[in-house]
């Protein structure tokens, strides 16, 4: 299972980042060793283990369908790095 | 239909916005139409350090309609999330399901009363919740311009009804939608409204092609955006012969090319491809660590099936078997919704007859509904008092002309049938006074007689025109047979 | 001795008994951040008029004899990773320099409606992503007791502002280690409590599933009395577990009977420092010393560890983290620049696309890029069967070493780390070192127990050692009487760093 440097390039499209030269390669050989690291837990045989997602045996936290306030505008909008007031602004999601 | 050198192979995902007063999960409102931005909270908005709590309302709606739709509740059911990048959806995931969904294999079954395809039965792969998207409103000049993203639907339960790809024409897709659609309104889940985004289609298409080397399959194109019943059966044929005529350009079939998504543009009339939705495709699916599993009692399950009260399907059944009605008549009843035909079962339980009462909600209620476009529970004429009008029919008191008359007027006034026959001074006419005018009548008509008796019945006609005229309250009915009997014993 | 120097409880009850006043004991810990931080860098914001207004407050419902909260007038500082409405929450990353979150975490209204007296915002890794606090985009903090050294982290700022006496009582957070381990690099007292326990609400999330909330204090009674604050069921966590809280600071000088200590022999074999591992032997002889039975347990999985931590934690952090994208809040690039690199390139990469990669690479550093990365891939496809979900199967064999070693044992007593605080720089351009640091942390994130760790002593170069023990969860209450018993017989606990 060896990473290679178009691997870690599609990934980094998949997580909406972007490296240059130096930081692609430089994030490939990290990469390369901690994926190296993990996979030593290709040594358990788990065929019968449950997966364990949660710390907790607990289910059912089920809220009542009763409103409550939401934010005023302005603050929903405040840390907006682009708004007009109404909107949150990003740059078009489509280019031509 | 079958003429097409192709079969349409038809798969819906349907996206129902529940009726809820709040969000998934989120205390926000839900309620639609409020100025941009102003239903969200730091849960909704994605803001860092906020947490999701489960509407526990939702959970039931979504399974009281799956439980509808024949579908098992697994004991045991758990959140993912479903990671992509796009502005209108502030947490960078979708919180969904994905390998143990609320709901699985169920079915809705479909016919047509236009005899456009054979009945069906649309078996339903799985039926699961998951939280809406905000809006993204572009720019007319795209990519020049900034987009604007408005979150007050952000987190809006839904239930994303997912069927096998068991249709076989649009006519189908439209017929399945128009029934779930009709289903959905009977458990009162949703809003339905389409126009309002609470019911929304996505298909997956591919072509069953005939070849002299056997039957071959087109890549499968999912069509997003068709937002109401008439956009789902365009849609669909347009990518038909879209597929059709790509196939015979370019030859590809099933495997050769990926899952494409295309979106209906409504105004131009044509599917477009969506490039963007394709690229971001991992989705990276994995279980939501702040979201703990929902685990079930038989006895919760059985509750909620409790809730459920009459279905279509069910209450076609039963008027077409128990009530006598034809399989149309049935069908026309029954798609208005409970109200209406809770309206017909009482008018036919009160006037004591089943087809007459079918026969009148089906023609004039229906009709006057449509004209005024309100709905049954707006009407003016509760099915009591059009019971004591329909009573008055089989009396023969009123012959149909004259009992739409005096419908008529009992919707204008409010007045009880018998009061709006007296005000319009209709008398019944004595039994022996209209014999005595229908023999005058056969006797001043020798050639009507003559017509009679050559086997044209029809010709009697003539004869309740004249006694009409001679005395407008005759019941016409009573009149032609009258005349008949006395020509027949001449 | 100077009013600092003594113990949260010991302040607390000269506050009560009108000895002293809230806003007196306030100044004389913002003089001491004054005095001492410039060297330490443990806060990156004080509030101080927030701080001497909270603190007349008090006072002043103290002198009209109003009702008080439990922690009423005692300083706190806080990690900058809980959310405070209307001041900064900036996580230790750029991009969130200018955030101001609508609502406070619940960990934060609880110390609030405790009446205590919140003293500014502690450095950390950024997303609490670290285990030395390098990793903060605003500055480094460091060790109390080396200033060349690092103090641990991600919760570095609050350990050593706790060791520094710049803060009686201080919150940190925990998903690795990141409140043990700096607990135990700069000689203070840190407990992270049992999944479930501590609301997470409002705590901004690194790994949903292994976050939890916890005290930093210099003693074990002011550990157990912060904790009783924070502990307790929250409607807004789906994830906090509804349970009674115990008064863990009435309990927590009670003595165990019959203690038993489960002792595991790896984490003394290969890679330990020998005066750490000397330090934590005589710890466990003073244990026995105590009365406590002390018994050899297998923990077959721990090794594997840090292995399925560094897949299941960096999964939930690449989704947890997709949230900062420039669109909604936080830092966003410079729009213009990107649609001139647009028009140059020509690439089809449309302007949100480009938004987003941009904002995302200018405003994470380099630590949080790698673990995006890395859970990116371990959840992509072809790859979740191997990694992500291979490490969940895990997990349920290392829950399962403890739930066997807690049917034996009351407690597992060990090491917090293999070496005491390493030197600023040393494992910066090494992450796999870094990530080893938490070798003795992870497995109790992992299977959701509680643990402590408390100074237990010092190296030849004076540095500290820290002794964690570690509990079945919601034995909370076990845990801190244990560590009492042992406070209370050594005194470790009261020795100070020398600060000019
Ligand atoms: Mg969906
Ligand atoms: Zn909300």
């Amino acid at each position: 299972m060896s990473l290679t440097r178009q691997d870690v390039e599609k990934v980094a499209l998949l997580a909406r980042l972007k490296f240059d030269d130096e930081g692609l390669d430089k994030m490939t050989s990290h990469m390369v060793q901690i994926v190296e690291y993990v996979d030593k837990l290709s040594e358990l045989n788990t065929d019968d283990v449950e997966p364990m997602a949660h710390a907790l045996d607990v289910f059912n936290a089920l809220a009542e369908d009763e409103p409550r306030a939401s934010l005023p505008r302005e603050e929903a909008l405040r840390n907006a790095p682009k708004n007009d007031d109404e909107y949150f602004r990003v740059p078009a999601v489509l280019g031509e | 239909m079958s003429e097409l050198p192709y079969e349409i192979v038809i798969g819906l995902e349907v996206h129902v916005q529940l009726k809820t007063n709040t969000k998934l999960f989120c205390r926000c409102s839900t309620a639609f139409g409020s100025p941009p931005n102003t239903q969200t909270c730091p849960v909704c908005l994605g803001m860092p350090g906020s947490l999701p709590v489960m509407n526990k309302k939702a959970y039931f709606l979504g399974m009281k309609t799956a439980l509808a739709l024949h579908c098992g509740i697994p004991k045991f059911t758990k959140w993912d999330r479903k990671n992509y990048f796009y502005p209108d959806l502030p947490k960078g995931y979708q919180t969904s399901q994905f390998d143990l969904p609320m709901s699985e294999e169920g079915y809705l079954d479909i016919k047509s009363t236009k005899d456009e395809f054979e009945p069906r039965r649309v078996r339903i792969i799985r039926a699961h919740l998951e939280e809406d998207a905000g809006k993204s409103i572009h720019d007319e000049a795209a990519g020049k311009a900034d987009s604007r993203i408005d979150l007050n639907r952000t987190g809006t339960p839904l239930l994303e009804i997912v069927s096998y790809p068991d249709m076989r024409s649009a006519a189908e897709a439209k017929a399945y939608m128009q029934e779930l659609r009709l289903l959905l309104t009977y458990l009162d889940v949703s809003d339905c409204n389409m126009q309002e985004g609470s019911l929304r289609c996505d298909a997956n298409v591919n072509l069953h092609i005939t070849t002299d080397d056997g039957v071959i399959a087109t890549p499968i194109v999912e069509i997003k955006n068709m937002n109401s019943f008439r956009s789902v059966e365009r849609g669909i044929n347009y990518e038909a012969k879209r597929q059709y005529d790509v196939w015979q350009e370019t030859g590809k079939v099933l495997g050769e090319l990926p899952k494409q998504t295309r979106g209906w543009d409504d105004s131009a009339q044509v599917t477009r491809s969506q490039r963007e939705k394709e690229e971001s495709a991992d989705y990276r699916y994995f279980p939501c660590p702040d979201l703990i599993p929902v685990v079930v009692t038989d006895e919760q399950i059985d509750e909620v099936r409790h809730e459920i009260g009459d279905l279509p399907a069910a209450l076609r059944d039963r008027l077409e078997s128990e009530y006598d009605l034809t399989t149309y008549t049935a069908d026309v009843i029954v798609n208005q919704g409970l109200g209406f035909v809770e309206y017909y079962l009482e008018l036919a339980a009160a006037s004591g007859d089943n087809k007459l009462a079918g026969n009148w909600v089906q023609g004039e209620v229906l009709r006057i509904l449509n004209d005024l476009e309100i709905g049954i529970s707006d009407f003016g004429v509760s099915a009591a008092a059009l019971a004591e009008l329909l009573k008055l029919i089989q009396a023969g008191d009123l012959d149909s002309s004259k009992a739409k008359d005096v419908f008529t007027v009992m919707l204008e006034s409010g007045k009880s049938a018998a009061a709006v026959v007296e005000d319009l001074g209709i008398e019944k006419v004595d039994e022996s006074a209209l014999e005595d005018l229908c023999r005058l009548l056969v006797e001043r008509n020798q050639r009507i007689v003559d017509d009679v008796k050559n086997g044209n019945e029809k010709a009697v006609g003539a004869l309740i025109g004249q006694a009409k005229k001679e005395n407008p309250n005759v019941n016409p009915g009573q009149v032609r047979q009258i005349c008949l009997d006395i020509i027949n014993s001449l | 001795m100077s009013i600092i120097q003594k113990t949260a409880t010991e302040q607390l009850a000269l506050l009560q008994a009108g000895e002293l006043t809230s806003v007196e004991l306030t100044q004389a810990y913002l003089d001491r951040i004054e005095q001492v931080d410039g060297s330490i860098g443990a806060f990156l914001r004080v509030e101080s008029d927030s701080a001497l207004q909270q603190a007349a407050t008090i006072d002043a419902k103290r002198s009209a004899g109003d009702s008080l909260g439990k922690l009423a007038g005692l300083p706190v500082a806080i990690k900058d990773i809980l959310c405070t409405k209307d001041t900064p929450t900036t996580c230790g990353s750029r991009m969130l320099e200018h955030f101001q979150p609508p609502y406070n975490a619940t960990a934060v209204e609880k110390l609030l409606s405790a009446d205590a007296v919140i003293l500014g915002r502690t450095n950390m890794d950024e997303f609490a992503m670290g285990s030395s606090t390098e990793n903060s985009a605003y500055q480094t903090t460091q060790n109390p007791w080396d200033i060349t050294r690092i103090p641990g982290g991600s919760s570095g700022g609050a350990a050593a502002c706790v060791a520094a006496d710049m803060a009686p009582l201080s919150l940190g957070t925990d998903t690795g280690g990141s409140i043990r381990q700096p607990a135990a690099l700069c000689g203070c007292v840190g407990l992270k409590p049992t999944y479930g326990r501590v609301s997470r609400y409002g705590l901004i999330a690194f790994a949903s599933s292994l976050d939890q909330i916890g005290p930093l204090a210099r003693t074990v009674d002011d550990t157990a009395l912060l904790l009783e604050v924070l502990a307790g069921y929250d409607p807004l966590d789906s994830t906090s577990v509804n349970r009674e809280t115990p008064a863990y600071s009435q309990t927590v000088h009670q003595p165990l009977e019959g203690l038993t200590l489960g002792v595991v022999e790896q984490h003394f074999s290969e890679g330990i420092d020998a005066e750490v591992a000397t330090s934590v032997q005589q710890a466990i002889q003073v244990y026995q010393s105590l009365g406590a039975t002390i018994k050899s347990i297998e923990m077959p999985h721990a090794d594997y560890g840090i292995a399925t931590y560094y897949i299941i934690a960096p999964c939930e952090a690449s989704s947890n983290l997709a949230r900062y994208d420039g669109a909604h809040y936080g830092y966003r690039t410079d729009q213009a620049e990107v649609l001139a690199e647009l028009a140059e390139d020509g690439s089809d990469e449309g302007p949100l696309v480009r938004m987003y990669r941009k904002t995302r690479s200018e405003g994470f550093g380099s630590e949080v890029q790698r673990r995006i990365m890395l859970g990116t891939y371990a959840l992509s496809e072809g790859y979740y069967e191997a990694f992500y979900l291979k490490a969940l199967k895990v997990r349920r064999l290392i829950r399962q070493d403890y739930d066997r070693a807690f049917e034996q044992v009351d407690l597992i007593i060990g090491p917090v780390t293999a070496n005491p605080a390493f030197a600023k720089g040393e494992k910066t351009s090494d992450p796999m070192a870094m990530y080893l640091e938490d070798l003795y942390t992870v497995t109790a994130n992992l299977a959701g127990v509680a643990g402590i760790s408390l100074p237990c002593g010092f190296t030849s170069a004076g540095l500290p050692v820290g002794l964690q023990l570690q509990s079945a969860p919601f034995e909370e209450e076990k845990l801190l009487r244990a560590a009492q018993m042992y406070q209370s017989a050594t005194d470790f606990h009261s020795r100070r760093p020398e600060l000019s």
